[in-house]
């Protein structure tokens, strides 16, 4: 009865079963009141609870499940702006490569000591930004190349958001793959749930689905990475061994995401086990080199 | 030096005397059987206390707590104080401040806007004492539109932050605009530079109008 006719608004537990945790849960997330008021004594006016201790139990079960969902959603949502985030970044450096190369060659016919890339756009823009244009053409010219700078500028601050944001989204992975190889493995499979639920061996190709479709046509060999060789422990590894280094990792980054997804939970041993996983696929290789300790390291 | 609240102490710890409260360790702080250190450079409250600003606090009321982030100092507070309710909008250190509010139950977590106050007005009570340490721009707006949880002989505890305000002001004048913005709500009682403690914020006691 109370809280209804409250010019404050009712408080969260006004129409609830007391015993109905969920709905209190809701009534906590989504409701709302003009102004505060004495919710203790009207909750145990109201015959909710029985005394103030009950209701700060009660409050205290509510607010904890409450908050534990409300951060659960949030932080998953986080993926997405990732996402968008790290094909911005790529977009932004594709197109502003596209047009230094134009700057280039415009440049090259008007200036002796004209040089190519994102660099000479950005020394370009820096130089002849502030003089007085010769003629029309120079004028757009030297626009071009400070557009160029800024799309460039504007990937850099991409690339800085992502080494940013990816840690606080999927921790292991980040550490594991590095902020922005964990980013576009979440960006290739559309999400961090998706990622989770991947087998290994897709992870292991992903990006590399031309190589992947011509060998399942039967036109090729199945590919041994995909994205993932940007990762040092498949690039530096010896070409003979990149398939067992490829493949382990891609093992390791599968479970860093499954951590990420259903626990969220910082888990360094996985770092360690990676690390020594990768030590032991090297080991090999220059044990079979020198073929000393083979004994040593042989698992 | 003002007088501390019940239940926060001066206690030695390796020798050096630190303030204390009694309760779960949150942030790796040091501990002495049930007495945790309350470290004054990573809590703008524990820097007021630790400067002995009157905080008017005597131990045991009740508490919204604006900024409760990951609990550090929310945590003390809710040590010491009766119901403490604790608003962050920010969903990752939250997550560590569930982990503080677990084993406390007077600290109720709240994940709302602390720049609007009627989404959780139905949850919070009226309180003795609002603590506010939110480090966003329009801190005095924050501190104005919660009034309304305030009783009549409640206090402000806020602790501005200069460079959330505009980093390329001087902070002398940033804090003058932020008084000058609280005095419509609020009566100033006192103020005091956090300094050594935390650099560019000020300690501001208030009580409502």
């Amino acid at each position: 009865m109370t809280g209804t006719s409250n010019p404050a608004g009712a408080g969260w537990f006004d129409g609830l079963d007391p015993g109905d945790v969920e709905a209190a849960v809701g009534a906590v997330t989504d409701g709302e009141a003009d102004e505060p008021d004495e919710w203790p004594r009207l909750a145990v006016e109201a015959g909710y609870v029985d005394s103030a201790d009950e209701y700060y139990d009660r409050l205290h079960e509510a607010t904890m499940e409450a908050a534990r969902r409300e951060i659960h959603e949030r932080e998953r949502a986080d993926d997405k702006q990732l996402i968008h985030a790290v094909r911005a970044m790529d977009d932004c450096e594709r197109t502003a490569n596209e047009l230094a190369e134009r700057v280039a060659e415009w440049a090259g016919t008007r200036y002796e000591d004209a040089g190519t890339g994102v660099d000479y756009a950005r020394d370009l823009a820096a130089e002849r930004g502030d003089t007085e244009a010769s003629d029309p053409g120079e004028a757009r010219l030297v626009a071009l190349a400070e557009r160029t700078a800024a799309l460039a500028d504007e990937a850099d601050e991409l690339r800085a958001y992502v080494e940013e944001t990816t840690p606080s989204v999927a921790p292991n992975l980040a550490a594991m793959a590095g902020p922005v190889l964990a980013a576009r493995l979440i960006s290739l499979t559309g999400g961090l749930d998706t990622l989770a639920r991947k087998p290994s061996s897709t992870v292991q190709v992903l990006g590399a689905e031309d190589a992947l479709f011509a060998h399942l046509r039967g036109a090729a060999p199945s590919p041994k990475h995909g994205i993932i060789f940007t990762h040092e422990y498949v690039r530096g590894t010896h070409p003979d061994q990149r398939g067992s280094a490829a493949r382990a990792l891609a093992g390791k980054l599968t479970i860093a995401a499954r951590v990420d997804h259903y626990s969220g939970e910082r888990k360094p041993e996985l770092d360690a086990e990676l690390d020594e996983r990768i030590a032991t696929i090297r080991g090999n290789a220059d044990g079979a080199d020198d073929g000393s300790d083979r004994g040593g390291d042989g698992s | 030096m003002s007088d501390l609240p019940d239940g926060v102490v001066r206690r030695e710890f390796d020798g050096i005397e630190r303030l204390a409260t009694k309760g779960e360790p949150v942030y790796g702080e040091p501990t002495d059987g049930e007495w945790r250190a309350w470290n004054p450079d990573r809590s703008k409250l524990g820097a007021m206390l630790e400067l002995g600003l009157d905080t008017g606090l005597v131990g045991g009321e009740t508490v919204l707590y604006l900024g409760a982030a990951a609990g550090t100092t929310a945590s003390h507070v809710a040590d010491f104080a009766g119901p403490t309710y604790g608003v962050e909008f920010a969903a990752r250190p939250a997550r560590d401040l569930l982990d503080a509010a677990e084993p406390r139950g007077n600290l109720f977590p709240l994940l709302k806007d602390a720049r609007k106050p009627e989404t959780y007005a139905h949850v919070v009570e009226p309180v003795d004492v609002i603590v506010q340490d939110v480090a966003t721009r329009g801190q005095a707006k924050v501190a104005t539109a919660n009034a309304t949880f305030l009783r009549e002989d409640g206090r402000l505890l806020m602790a501005v932050k200069a460079r959330s305000e505009d980093v390329t002001r001087d902070p002398g004048d940033v804090f003058e605009d932020v008084l000058e913005e609280l005095e419509s709500t609020y009566e100033i009682l006192e103020t005091r530079r956090l300094a050594p403690h935390h650099d560019d914020h000020l300690g501001i006691v208030a009580t409502p109008r």
